[in-house]
């Protein structure tokens, strides 16, 4: 500490909880007998105003160049503390937390070990580590000013616009041709029953006319390195093999188009040319040529396209292009897929034609699919008169399938049945259903508009069998409002699929160092008060891999992790906890164990042959503390020495 | 000129002997040593008896090197004496500065190793299966052995000692560069270790690669690459936790590093400092099977106490085996 320790205890009664069992009037009076504690005081609520003040008045009036709080978690009023200690004119790092809440009053209520003298030993351990606490300042370095985002669909739309809107460069990196994701793919909108692809395609639009967003479509992330700040990304741009700029969207190259292929933006339902455009107003709004369907991109072959394309834009020598791109942010929206029906084997395991799942409903619903928007089904085209909506199919049902609620499904239901009856007023629509969640703006309302259509029928209970039988799809279940079997002759069967994250989603977190929760979702910082954070910083999620969630949440997130994003962005400079790892270069080797065991890549070799710290990567976390085999990297304010006066304090000497 | 002579002393206590040759193992600078220093004890090399020793007034000895550890009563008594009349005492080699391979005798107690060595090796005949005791008589004469203590201890934890210089043997230029300066009077700080600052792999020169293990093998299982770094390979190398000073010359040759320079300056418990490493370079995939994978890994690890504490167990924070109450296996 340079001149000699002055340190402060302030104790705090934390109401009951501390003074309940610790006699906190003693601990102050015992603090003062402590090797170099020149004042000690207790008061009810250390954290509040007149509680900090005490702090700053006593740094003054006693001279203390140390504090100690003695109250609760350092995880709950560190941060205050160490502000309070800043306002007072010492080093934020002259303060430490003595934890007698949860470590001592909480667990000795009820006698036992005498929690009064346990927490002087803890406020004991408190002073030996504060007086040889270093000050210290912030970690400062500079970073890119550009965001990418992963994902192309609503919620990375959102994301791309709010940060380029702030005024900040955006990557916006989508797998498919065009942006939109499944948004684009669906009919009307819950509850309010826009038009999907009309509220949406505006924005689609919006992006690509954005002066500061880089759209990059037919792309994957590649590779990424670097951290917080500073990432560098490399992405793959597949070749279309269609000039963008020069394709006027004629379509005859699609006309002349000898192979025809499963249209995936109508979920099959439907078939496309091996050069195609997924929708009209596809963004970009230019032919892909599908190089696995194409005849093999040979003018020996095939040259029907590039013959057909009277503005030469079809070009079969184009190849992947891998970009390298400096990003400060990362925004990961890639979305969610559907629980294939093929698992569904008590639903058929996708082999019945007229069993389909939520979204192949939603393309045979809208005005730009297969049917035009009239329902007809898959296998011969007829218009159904019976459809049973199952709900909850693969969501629910931890012994079989996810054991997660899909969260929209209940919603898109209600929806297709009221959409249908819109189709074939005279058709029945029976939904059967496990509760309905209809938690929401407005959702409640529309659910109880669609059950009182007339002929949609709300069955609660499962599906326990559906099997064909005479050319109809026999739906057997229970009614459990009467305990009694049903028995539904179909003539289709829309399965509400659980929601799953995108096949993404597992390499992204690889290469992002990202978690994924049990189900395969983004892992965020913290539920409730950190949702669109990751625990690394610098990466924010956006839309439904995260969790599953509808358009309107999707939208927030994409604007909660543009916020954050730009949050990150705006500032001049990066500032980073500065307790992070020393290394001693006098006596380290560079034999390079520590660099494979730092989980955040902060460490690596420099010139000399000597480990090197990268103060704005480490977290402090010291695994390669406890990993140098010559003890040559320290955690600051953390030492050995640190740690062995702390156990010292609190074992006796 | 004799007065101006230093006065130089060797002892060889408990170890195998090797660090006496090391000594003779300067060749002919011990002829220029001789030319400025004069030898007054070294058992192995002259003829010198304990009594001259005994008559020698305290602080006559300008510099002793001291090679094993203190394992019988003799060594203790002599240790304790030669510290009386040495104004230096050195700790020469491992044996005497870490407790050495002897020192792995800790593991057993005195009685186990007594009865192991005189009556259970196979190469032993002994029918009555007589175990020497420190008194005994035969024709009328009473005969005494130096007692066995308890368990071998490093010179240090014996008696007071100045400088250190690790090896098995110290390498000759270690010695001779402490010779030179000895009779230079530039000696550095009492209690310094005579060797490096850093560690084996600073002066080793084989390729670091990703040091992940996902196997542990033994040299003789492995055709060794002469350039990439043993753990690398999977063989344990104790470099990363050994001082350095030695120049590296057994993984130069595919040996792996024993160790016997010691802990690196702020090292304290050798083995335990290399275990914590390698634990933290285990190879293990998927979350939640490490444990059953660190297993299999370390399979492949025989003889840890072997491996880890070849040279140091006595100076290390458990000092061998711990009294378990008779519960160890």
């Amino acid at each position: 500490m340079g001149s000699k320790p002055r340190v402060g205890v302030f104790v705090c009664h934390c109401g009951e909880n501390i003074a309940g069992s610790v006699d906190v009037a003693k601990l102050a009076e015992e603090a003062v007998g402590l090797e170099d504690v020149v004042f000690a005081t207790d008061y009810e609520y250390m954290c509040s105003d007149p509680g900090q003040n005490k702090i700053v008045e006593a740094v003054d009036e006693e001279g203390l160049n140390g504090v100690v709080v003695a109250a609760c978690s350092p995880s709950m009023h560190e941060e205050t503390f160490r502000n309070v200690v800043e306002d007072s004119g010492l080093n934020r790092y002259r303060c430490e937390i003595a934890n007698i809440r949860e470590q001592c009053s909480w667990v000795h209520r009820n006698g036992g070990t005498s929690p009064t003298s346990k927490a002087l030993k803890i406020i004991k351990g408190a002073v030996q580590k504060v007086k040889r606490n270093i000050p210290l300042e912030p970690v400062e370095m500079d970073h890119s000013d550009k965001c990418l985002v992963i994902g192309g669909g609503v919620s990375g739309i959102q994301a791309a616009l709010d940060v380029a809107e702030a005024g900040n460069e955006v990557i916006l990196v989508e797998k498919e041709p065009t942006i939109g994701g499944h948004m684009a793919q669906l009919s009307e909108t819950f509850p309010t029953l826009d038009c999907s692809q009309c509220i949406l395609t505006p924005k689609m639009v919006q992006v690509s006319r954005h002066p500061d967003i880089e759209l990059m479509t037919y792309s994957e992330v590649r590779e990424v390195s670097g951290f917080v700040g500073n990432y560098r990304v490399t992405i793959e741009k597949k070749p279309t093999y269609v000039d963008p700029d020069a394709c006027n969207l004629c379509g005859d190259c699609e006309d002349v188009c000898p192979v025809e292929v499963s249209d995936e933006f109508d979920e099959g339902l439907s078939t496309r040319k091996a050069i195609h455009i997924p929708f009209s107003q596809a963004v970009p709004s230019s032919y892909t040529l599908d190089e696995d369907a194409c005849l093999g991109l040979n003018p020996l072959c095939c040259t029907e396209c590039s013959d057909a394309c009277d503005a030469d834009a079809v070009n079969y020598d184009e190849s992947s292009q891998f970009v390298e791109e400096e990003v400060g942010a990362i925004v990961v929206a890639t979305g969610y897929d559907l629980y294939p029906k093929e698992e569904m084997g008590e639903y058929g395991a996708g082999s019945y034609q007229d069993v389909v799942d939520g979204l192949e409903f939603e393309r045979m619903l809208s005005a730009t699919g297969p049917t035009g928007g009239e329902v007809r089904r898959p296998s011969d085209g007829e218009v159904p008169n019976n459809v049973v909506f199952i709900q909850c199919s693969g969501s629910r049902d931890p012994e079989n399938h996810n054991p997660y609620c899909s969260k929209i499904c209940c919603m898109y239901t209600a929806k297709h049945a009221k959409l249908y009856k819109e189709s074939v007023p005279d058709g029945n629509a029976y939904v059967f259903y496990i509760d309905i969640r209809a938690g929401g703006k407005e959702y409640e309302e529309f659910i109880q508009e669609v059950q009182e259509e007339e002929r949609v029928l709300y069955l609660k209970g499962k599906v326990s069998k559906l099997e064909e039988v005479d050319g109809s799809l026999r739906v057997t279940g229970v009614d459990q409002t009467i305990g009694e079997k049903v028995e539904i002759d179909a003539d289709l069967v829309v399965l509400a699929q659980s929601i799953i994250p995108s096949d993404r989603a597992e390499e992204v977190s690889k290469q992002l160092n990202l978690n994924l929760g049990p189900n395969g979702f983004y892992k965020e910082a913290h539920p409730k008060l950190r949702p669109v954070e990751s625990i690394g910083g610098g990466v924010f999620f956006a839309g439904a891999g995260q969790a599953p969630k509808d358009i309107p949440d999707s939208v927030s997130q994409g604007s909660g992790a543009a916020a954050k994003a730009m949050d990150l962005l705006a500032k001049p400079t990066l500032s980073q906890d500065p307790q992070v790892v020393e290394i001693d270069e006098e006596r380290c080797s560079g034999c390079g164990l520590c660099l494979g065991q730092c989980p955040y890549g902060a460490l690596e070799l420099n010139s000399r042959g000597i480990a090197e710290v990268n103060e704005i990567l480490c977290e402090g976390c010291g695994t390669c503390v406890s990993g140098c085999p010559s003890n040559s990297l320290s955690l600051k304010n953390q030492t050995d020495e640190q740690v062995n006066e702390v156990i010292k304090a609190y074992v006796g000497d | 000129m004799t007065e101006n002579k230093k006065k130089v002393a060797a002892y060889w206590a408990s170890s195998c002997g090797g660090c006496d040759v090391a000594l003779l193992g300067l060749h002919e600078k011990i002829v220029d040593l001789l030319e400025n220093a004069e030898i007054v004890f070294w058992p192995a090399a002259t003829d010198f008896k304990y009594d001259d020793l005994k008559g020698y007034p305290d602080d006559e000895i300008d510099i002793t090197f001291f090679n094993g550890g203190i394992r019988t009563d003799e060594n203790e008594e002599i240790a304790n004496l030669l510290r009386k009349k040495s104004k230096t005492l050195v700790a020469y080699g491992s044996c005497a500065a870490q407790g050495g391979i002897p020192g792995l005798a800790n593991m057993s107690s005195r009685e186990e190793l007594l009865e192991t060595v005189y009556t259970k090796t196979p190469t032993t005949h002994n029918p009555e299966g007589l175990i020497p005791s420190e008194v005994s008589t035969r024709d009328g004469v009473e005969l005494r052995l130096p007692g066995l203590q308890e368990r071998v201890r490093s010179l240090e934890q014996a008696v007071d000692v100045d400088f250190f210089i690790p090896g098995c043997p110290p390498p000759p230029n270690l010695t001779q560069k402490f010779l030179g300066a000895l009779l230079e009077g530039e000696l550095p700080e009492k209690g310094s270790v005579f060797a490096g600052e850093r560690t084996v792999c600073d002066e080793c020169d084989r390729e670091w690669k990703g040091k992940s293990i996902s196997e542990v093998r033994r040299p003789h299982e492995v055709e060794i690459d002469p350039d990439v770094c043993l753990l690398d390979q999977g063989i344990i190398c104790m470099g990363p936790a050994t001082r350095s000073g030695c120049g590296a010359g057994c993984p130069e040759v595919n040996v792996p590093c024993k160790g016997c320079f010691g802990p690196p300056a702020k090292v304290d418990d050798q083995g335990t400092e290399m275990l914590n490493s390698l634990a933290s370079i285990l190879q293990v995939g998927e979350e939640g099977k490490g444990l059953e994978e660190e297993r299999n890994i370390l399979s492949g690890l025989r003889d840890p106490i072997g491996s880890f504490y070849t040279y140091s167990l006595p100076s290390s924070i458990f000092g061998g085996r711990v009294d378990d109450g008779g519960k160890d296996e």
